[in-house]
């Protein structure tokens, strides 16, 4: 038992709001098997007020997409000066943005899909055809067109014929402004989680994801059964651990703190190609990071009480 | 050497449809479950239940004009003065007090009924599950209108039945139409289940089947032995005060459907069916199988709300709180939206069908929605083939007119940009694309 107090927050009003309340629901009950005091807080404009009339000791951020993730609430946590677990807001803010997170990847001498990411102004400004035309010669069919910014997957695809690259677009800009598309890689994919216990980060086992429908989107990641997970992932063991040395590479260089997912896809040649960084890993049922957890060994509760007095020790 | 004539697709052709349903997947979970995943839409959903987002999209009844203080009482009443009976078990048929109580409710639209015929359900909803039970076996086929009652289509797909819809117009499902698609069906050997209708104030479509093709709809189904299930759980909630006459009470073969919960309290779960004696020990024995009973409780507290309440007097608050939406819907609806819109003018229940401009996929523009802080129901939830990316449901039985007044000006302002967006990229009018997932919010989303 400690005498912990902790807010979990969760919901919100991102698109991801449904999975950030499961993420919540799944930390909140961990925490309390761990013998922690939680608040399970749905994240609204009483945020601060209630920050300053129920003083947890620490905040565990659930949130998924939005300001949980774009260093918003951590900014806020930050002024407030509440501990908290996770990356601070600056770093948040680069990972967040996905195009950011891969230039500086990219400098460090990590791989990653190459990519061009350009706002709907420039579309219409330049003239889309054009431009779209010069997107396939370079990045090839098929594509992987994403929001710039946001997870779960929403409003990712793969576009397989350039005649099905306008429509792709358009729903994609639902989502955001800008597009991320990257050249598609073949290959395994993997996620990779780093917590940091006892000061020192530690690679959990990667995770193996084999989508049974062929494609890891929304209803891959959140219907039970519909997804094989292989932990660890079906690799050889020098490909699992230069797996690991990236997401742990990839962690340090974007200056991210207390946990972090990395996912990323082992390509036909053995490269790992770094797809995108999670300040705000999921923490449902289906998700990766527990599932790592579990696999080391590491009871979830322990795990981010743990990480709770890393938060309230760097106060 | 003779050119052949063009082959004309048949809309009613099944043979896609019927592939695609024996090559879902299977493994540990049953191949029913197959459509039951997560959803992407579904998911956006759950924004909507915040307050800071106008919700379109939910069909919640709006219950601030019950008078609950009365209700209150006499719940308090009934747990001290009949306690023993309302929390004990009852009958799987429901309690014999509210199934004549139900006969007096239809007598307004004309059925004459046997108590004996009603079984009280869980909702209506359960009574759709409890006839498709009843009546289909995997690969059966079942018409609807085009579009049609996402619970519905939802029991449907649970039971594996094969949806084939059937158009409507601005008078309801068109006769032609029905002999159409009967007769092409004939032609694959296929004699449907039945015909599930919503004749008034439809859902999600609002409008209303025209009295003269009611007992046309009733000949031609007889004629090919297709039975009818009709789904009325808003007919006494017209804004003129007309109530039509349902399709029971020319036919006392027809399935009917009936509820409390947009008469007086969704929460409560009070529904029923009247059935034809050779369906009603049926229905009897599967009602227990799914829940031994309805709940005794809830049936007595909608019998004494029967009993000692002004009911219709009720209903009547009700639609003018309803017209009073409908008309600020309109309203905004007229002044707002960007020109290639058109929608009907519901005369009761809760619906608004609004048809977008071409190429705009209702579907996909709900992220960019709800991102604006406003919700609704695409169209594509309430067809069981993929179609009506180009529609979309409003509803405007919750929010206050205000609200509704901004939730359109919202939603104008999320259809201008995404015609900017397909602009910049020439997109042509769209093909239907089959997902897997329900795509249509439940009800609570208000």
């Amino acid at each position: 038992m400690t005498d912990r107090t902790v807010a979990v927050l969760a919901g919100g009003l991102s698109h991801e709001r449904e999975v950030s309340l499961r993420s919540g629901r799944r930390v909140a009950g961990a925490l309390r098997s761990s013998g922690v005091s939680v608040f399970e807080w749905d994240v609204d404009a009483n945020l601060v007020e209630r920050l300053r009339a129920e003083r947890p000791d620490a905040v565990v951020i659930a949130l998924h997409g939005g300001e949980g993730e774009n260093g918003a609430v951590q900014a806020v946590l930050e002024l407030l000066d509440v501990p908290f677990v996770g990356t601070p807001a600056p770093a948040c803010r680069r990972v967040w943005d996905k195009p950011t997170a891969k230039s500086e990847l990219r400098i460090a001498g990590l791989d990653t899909p190459d990519w061009v990411a350009l706002p709907h102004a420039t579309f219409r400004a330049l003239g889309a055809r054009a431009v779209l035309d010069a997107m396939v010669e370079r990045l090839g069919l098929p594509l992987m067109l994403k929001p710039d910014q946001g997870g779960s997957a929403l409003g990712a695809q793969v576009v397989t014929t350039i005649d099905d690259l306008p429509s792709a677009m358009v729903s994609c800009l639902a989502y955001c402004d800008t597009v991320l598309a990257e050249r598609f890689v073949d290959g395994t994919e993997v996620a990779v989680s780093v917590v940091e216990i006892d000061d020192e980060p530690r690679v959990l086992p990667p995770v193996g994801v084999e989508p049974l429908g062929g494609v890891y989107d929304y209803t891959a990641r959140y219907t039970p059964g519909n997804t094989a997970f292989h932990c660890p992932a079906p690799l050889d063991p020098d490909l699992l651990a230069r797996v690991q040395d990236v997401a742990l590479s990839a962690h340090r260089l974007l200056g991210l703190r207390d946990l972090s997912r990395t996912d990323a896809i082992v390509d036909r040649d053995g490269n790992v190609q770094i797809l995108e960084l999670n300040v705000s890993p999921g923490l449902t049922d289906t998700s990766l990071l527990p599932t790592a957890a579990a696999a080391a060994g590491l009871d979830l509760g322990d795990l981010f009480a743990s990480l709770v007095e890393r938060a309230v020790d760097r106060a | 050497m003779p050119v052949p004539p063009p082959t004309v697709p048949d809309p009613y052709d099944i043979s896609t449809a019927a592939a695609a349903a024996a090559a879902a997947p299977t493994g540990r979970f049953a191949r029913r479950t197959a459509g039951m995943t997560a959803s992407e839409i579904r998911a956006l959903f759950a924004v909507a239940s915040r307050p800071e987002v106008v919700s379109l999209a939910g069909g919640m009844p709006n219950l601030a004009a019950l008078p609950l203080d009365t209700l209150a009482a006499e719940v308090g009443q009934l747990v001290a003065s009949e306690g023993q009976t309302a929390l004990q078990y009852g009958s799987a048929q429901g309690t014999p007090a509210l199934r004549e109580q139900i006969c007096e409710v239809m007598r307004l639209e004309g059925i004459d009924a046997d108590p004996e015929d009603v079984v009280v359900t869980v909702g209506s909803q359960m009574a759709l599950d409890l006839i498709t039970r009843i009546y289909c076996d995997p690969g059966d086929v079942v018409l609807a209108e085009g579009p049609s009652y996402v619970g519905a289509l939802g029991s449907f797909a649970a039971y594996q039945a094969r949806v084939v819809h059937v158009a409507m117009d601005a008078h309801g499902l068109v006769p032609q139409y029905l002999r159409n698609a009967l007769e092409s069906l004939a032609r694959q050997g296929i004699t449907p289940k039945f015909l599930y209708t919503i004749p008034n104030f439809h859902n999600p479509a609002g409008v209303t089947l025209a009295v003269e093709r009611r007992t046309e709809i009733l000949e031609i189904c007889v004629s090919h032995g297709v039975a009818v299930v009709e789904d009325n759980p808003y007919g006494l909630l017209g804004f003129s005060g007309t109530v039509y006459p349902a399709l029971r009470s020319f036919d006392r073969d027809v399935v009917y459907l009936g509820s409390f919960s947009k008469t007086f309290a969704s929460g409560l779960r009070v529904g029923w069916a009247l059935v034809p004696p050779a369906v009603r020990d049926r229905m009897v024995l599967a009602a227990e199988s799914a829940t031994l009973c309805p709940p005794t409780f809830n049936q007595m507290i909608v019998s004494r709300y029967l009993q000692t309440q002004d009911w219709r007097s009720q209903v009547k608050t009700f639609t003018e709180a309803y017209r009073e939406r409908r008309d600020a819907m309109l309203a905004a609806l007229e002044t707002h939206l960007p020109p290639g819109c058109s929608w009907n003018v519901p005369d009761g229940g809760f619906y608004v069908w609004l048809t977008v401009p071409e190429g705009v996929d209702t579907k996909a523009m709900l992220p960019r929605a709800v991102t604006a802080r406003v919700a609704y129901a695409s169209g594509t939830g309430f067809y069981a083939d993929g179609f009506g990316s180009r529609q979309l449901r409003l509803s405007y039985c919750y929010p206050t007119p205000e609200r509704i007044e901004e939730g359109v000006r919202r939603l104008a302002g999320v259809l201008g940009a995404e015609l900017d967006v397909m602009r910049t990229f020439g997109v042509p009018a769209r093909t239907p694309r089959l997902r897997s997932g329900p795509d249509a919010p439940s009800p609570d989303t208000a």
